[in-house]
């Protein structure tokens, strides 16, 4: 599972909680700008020919719902890794409080919203202010135009878990291109210009979690499908609720009809 | 579907039929009724909206003698520091004698449109109003404006003073407080 | 011919009903409707009627509401449908009822088509009945087409571009007509306000032909699984082959409703985006076009018959123009199965060739879908183009000829006496319970 490259980089992170290692981010950035520009059919691949993991969700299934711990963790991946270079531009921060969401609390949500500067409409243009619950995850504005998260989950075939097998599917092999290193990852399929985020340790859960490299992955697929997706949980309670009503009301409708029929169908009986 | 059988079985049959019938259209009814709700309810203000209908402000660099106007749930709400002077000439005018005596101030429970209750914090002279007419809707005019020394409105020509109640002019009521609460420098409107 | 006798609509002097019904004749509308004399022998497959009429309905519920917040333009487009998804109040419930009723309206007009197929529902007097079906179908696909483009994804762009490119291959006027189409030199603004608005529509003219689709059926009466029409001596004799439709088939149709409704929830609840696509979550990019594009199923048969044509017909006819007369000559043949039909049998039934040739219609029409979806490689194309070629030949010569051919099997002499054989019916059951009725658990 533990390449050695990924061993050799470890040690290069040392800013715990403070994000990614620049150089990679820089690499990656740098690479995706080119593949933006160049091929720009495969930067926006919606994956397909790579190999997915299967993973399995505390949300899948009918009953599945988000976990409320797992989605504050997936934030703190969010925040300390991927909103270096990915906006969320869709997702409020008022929505980190929603009960079935992240549930964080009012003060937390808007703790969270003035840790990001957020354009200023009354200022000058470039102006920026600390976010309020009400705005939205600004665009970090890095170069190459790494997607926005808000909707990742739902605009890659294979969902939550396609990010899962994303964040755990490199392999550890590089290849330069045009300059520019990518590099190679089974759930992609190919080379990308992303390079590894995770290695596990990356951040202190606040929660005590261990905070190995599966649990992280976990974490943040879990966290960007509930970004996608927010209403997932209200959704299939709705959908009990319905199907179990359907159920009953065809039920009746069929002793209704199998009544009202049977004058006509079973004559000698009347 | 079996039923015993009996000398009116096909009274018992019809009976049934009955019950069966009403149980039918009674759940074909609640399930009209919650399969329309999501179409009304829609209607109502989204969470965008209603996460709006909150609002703080930072007043703390505001000095007696300034007024600042924010936008709040699209229309403009003044506040203002007062200075002793203001408050002093404020106070010593009488309120029954005015246009329109009641306080209408929904933060406080008193019944005249004193200094007490019009202003949000009377210790450091601050007021918030609602900066529409109570004419016809225009933004009046601030920073001491009118014959009064408070808001003019340029529509019409109606006169309010420093604590926003009218004084001259064809508004019939004086500016509305919004609700509105202090903490520190902290104003939560809404 | 001539429609079913049916009884007058006679309300009691003095009643409301009555003070109604003599200035507006609705009250006697309504009751036509009620009573209207259906076959009683009606199978399963005679609910879709039913089902689309709701469909139609729940489109237009969840359209005009989402219309309310729906913000038509390059830049708000995307971002409104993102805040009905997460901000409106039930706006989720209202966007995957609409994305998914779009598709289970379709599954319903495909059995209802094919249904009519089956039986023979084209054929005289019943030809303008059909042909406002296939006309309803065509206003369908267009409304559908256009709904898809207004979340503005890159889907949504990428097949706008692609579908009104076809235009762009007719003769002569190709090209100012796509220029037309589009409202400038490129797919935009232009083009996603007016999608929007001939979305909002196009389900009213759907509505209206539904109307007159709905007259015409009661004109002429329905078909049957026999074939066998409905006796119109007396009002007695149609007795005997009709229930009212109301309340017997109200009940049926109802039940077979909830059971769509059921697997219609289940989408619309669990599986939301099953029959999305994944790219329609990227905002429209005009720099970058998705890997594979592919419209949404409903439409793969007839995706596949227009990639089909890869070569000049006819030496004239160059490949592109070809692939799209193909596939609007594809669904314009549905037009004139009147015509082409030349059997003096009705229901398939009682065809013992025909019956064979239809289920290869079936198929084909899946391998159709099926090689629609697929990228256009290995033996897609192949498989495509055979499709298309049997799609064609089953309409112009298949139909013509089975029908010159075949000798039908003995069909019974009238609805009541196939219903009668089917329940076990006997003449004298009121007299004295038959051995065949006694077999019947009392109910």
């Amino acid at each position: 599972m533990m390449p050695t490259r990924r061993q050799r980089l470890v040690p290069l992170r040392s800013l715990r909680n403070k994000g990614t290692d620049m150089k990679t981010t820089m690499k990656s950035v740098l690479a995706a700008a080119i593949l933006g520009l160049a091929l720009p059919s495969a930067a926006i691949a919606a994956g397909g020919k790579g190999k997915l993991l299967g993973h399995e969700f505390s949300f899948n299934g009918v009953f599945g719902a988000y976990d409320q711990g797992e989605l504050q963790r997936g934030y703190q991946i969010y925040q300390n890794i991927c909103a270096n270079c990915h906006g969320m531009k869709y997702v409020p921060f008022r929505a980190l409080g929603d009960k079935n969401g992240p549930g964080f609390s009012e003060d937390e949500v808007k703790a969270i919203a003035a840790y990001y500067e957020v354009p200023d409409e009354e200022g000058e243009p470039g102006d920026t202010r600390p976010g309020k619950p009400f705005d939205y995850f600004p665009d970090p504005g890095a170069a190459g135009n790494p997607p926005d998260m808000s909707l990742l989950a739902k605009a890659r075939a294979g969902g939550a878990d396609y990010i899962y097998s994303l964040m755990l599917g490199y392999t550890g092999e590089e290849q330069e291109t045009a300059g520019t290193i990518l590099y190679e990852n089974k759930a992609y399929g190919g080379y990308l210009g992303m390079g590894p985020q995770l290695y596990g340790d990356d951040v202190e859960y606040s929660d005590g979690t261990e905070a190995t490299i599966e649990q992280e992955a976990n974490d943040i697929s879990a966290f960007l499908m509930w970004a996608a997706e927010p209403k997932m949980v209200e959704r299939k309670q709705a959908g009990v609720w319905s199907i179990s009503f359907l159920i009953l009301f065809a039920t009746l409708v069929w002793f209704t009809n199998r009544k009202i029929w049977a004058k006509v169908k079973h004559p000698e009986d009347h | 579907m079996a039923h015993a059988p009996d000398d009116h079985g096909h009274v018992a049959d019809e009976d049934r039929r009955d019950i069966l019938f009403l149980a039918t259209g009674a759940v074909g009814a609640v399930g009209v009724a919650s399969a329309v709700w999501p179409l009304v309810d829609q209607m109502n203000p989204s969470a965008s909206v209603l996460a709006l209908s909150t609002m703080e402000v930072d007043i703390s660099a505001l000095e007696p003698g300034q007024e600042m106007k924010v936008s709040f749930l699209k229309a403009p709400v003044f506040i203002r520091r007062m200075t002793e002077e203001e408050m002093e000439k404020a106070a010593a005018v009488d309120v029954s004698a005015m246009p329109d005596p009641d306080p209408r101030n929904p933060n406080a429970a008193g019944l005249v449109a004193d200094v007490n209750e019009r202003l949000i914090d009377p210790a450091r002279g601050i007021i918030v109003l609602s900066g529409v007419c109570t004419h016809l809707g225009c933004v009046p005019l601030g920073d001491g404006a009118g014959d009064y020394k408070g808001w003019f409105c340029p529509c019409h020509g109606s006169h309010y003073d420093s604590l926003g109640r009218i004084r001259k002019g064809p508004a019939p009521e004086n500016l509305p407080i919004p609700v509105a609460s202090l903490d520190g420098d902290i104003l939560k409107l809404g | 011919m001539g429609t079913i006798p049916q009884e007058h609509y006679e309300p009691k002097e003095g009643t409301t009903s009555k003070w109604i019904n003599d200035r507006l004749p609705i009250m006697g509308m309504l009751d036509h409707l009620n009573k209207f004399p259906t076959p009683k022998n009606l199978n399963w497959a005679y609910v879709f009627g039913g089902i689309l009429v709701l469909f139609l309905v729940i489109q237009l519920a969840t359209g005009i509401t989402l219309a309310m917040h729906y913000q038509v333009g390059e830049d708000s487009a995307f971002r409104s449908v993102e805040h009905i998804m997460r901000d409106v109040n039930y706006g989720w419930f209202l966007r995957y009822a609409h994305a998914n009723g779009a598709s289970f309206f379709f599954i319903a007009v495909y059995a209802h088509i094919f249904r009519g197929l089956y039986y023979g529902s084209y054929k005289a007097p019943r030809e303008i009945l059909w042909i406002i079906g296939v006309l309803i179908y065509v206003v369908m696909m267009a409304t559908a087409f256009m709904g898809y483009v207004l979340p503005w994804g890159q889907m949504s762009f990428w097949g706008a571009k692609v579908i009104t490119s076809l235009f762009g291959a007719i003769p002569l006027v190709g090209e100012s007509l796509k220029i037309w189409l589009w409202g400038g030199p490129f797919v935009g603004e232009a083009t996603l306000n007016r999608m929007f608005s001939l979305h909002y529509l196009l389900p009213f003219v759907i509505a209206g032909l539904t109307v007159l689709h709905i007259w015409a059926l009661h004109h002429v009466g329905n078909t049957n699984p026999t074939g066998v029409e409905v006796r119109k001596k007396d009002i007695e004799t149609v007795k005997k082959d009709t229930v009212p439709f109301a309340p017997f088939y109200v009940t049926k149709d109802l039940f077979a409703i909830l059971l769509f409704l059921i697997a219609f929830a289940f989408f619309l609840y669990f599986a939301p985006n099953y029959l999305g696509h994944p790219d329609n979550y990227i905002e429209a990019n005009p720099l970058a076009t998705p890997a594979h594009i592919v419209p949404e199923w409903y439409f793969l048969p007839f995706y596949a018959i227009l990639r089909a044509i890869t070569f000049d017909l006819f030496w004239i006819i160059p490949a592109k123009l070809g692939g799209v007369l193909a596939m609007f000559g594809a669904i314009a043949v549905l037009a004139f199965v009147p015509w082409l039909d030349t059997s003096n049998v009705r229901s398939t039934t009682y065809r013992p060739i025909y019956r064979w040739w239809f289920a290869v219609l079936v198929i084909d029409f899946f391998v159709l879908m099926w090689a629609g979806g697929m990228p256009a490689e290995g033996i897609v194309p192949l498989v495509s183009l055979l499709g298309t070629i049997y799609w064609f030949a089953h309409f112009l010569i298949v139909l013509p000829i089975v029908g010159l051919i075949e000798k039908p099997l003995p069909r019974p002499e009238s609805i009541e006496a196939a219903f009668k054989k089917k329940h076990d019916i006997t003449d004298d059951a009121n007299k004295t319970p038959a051995a065949g009725a006694a077999a019947q658990p009392a109910e």
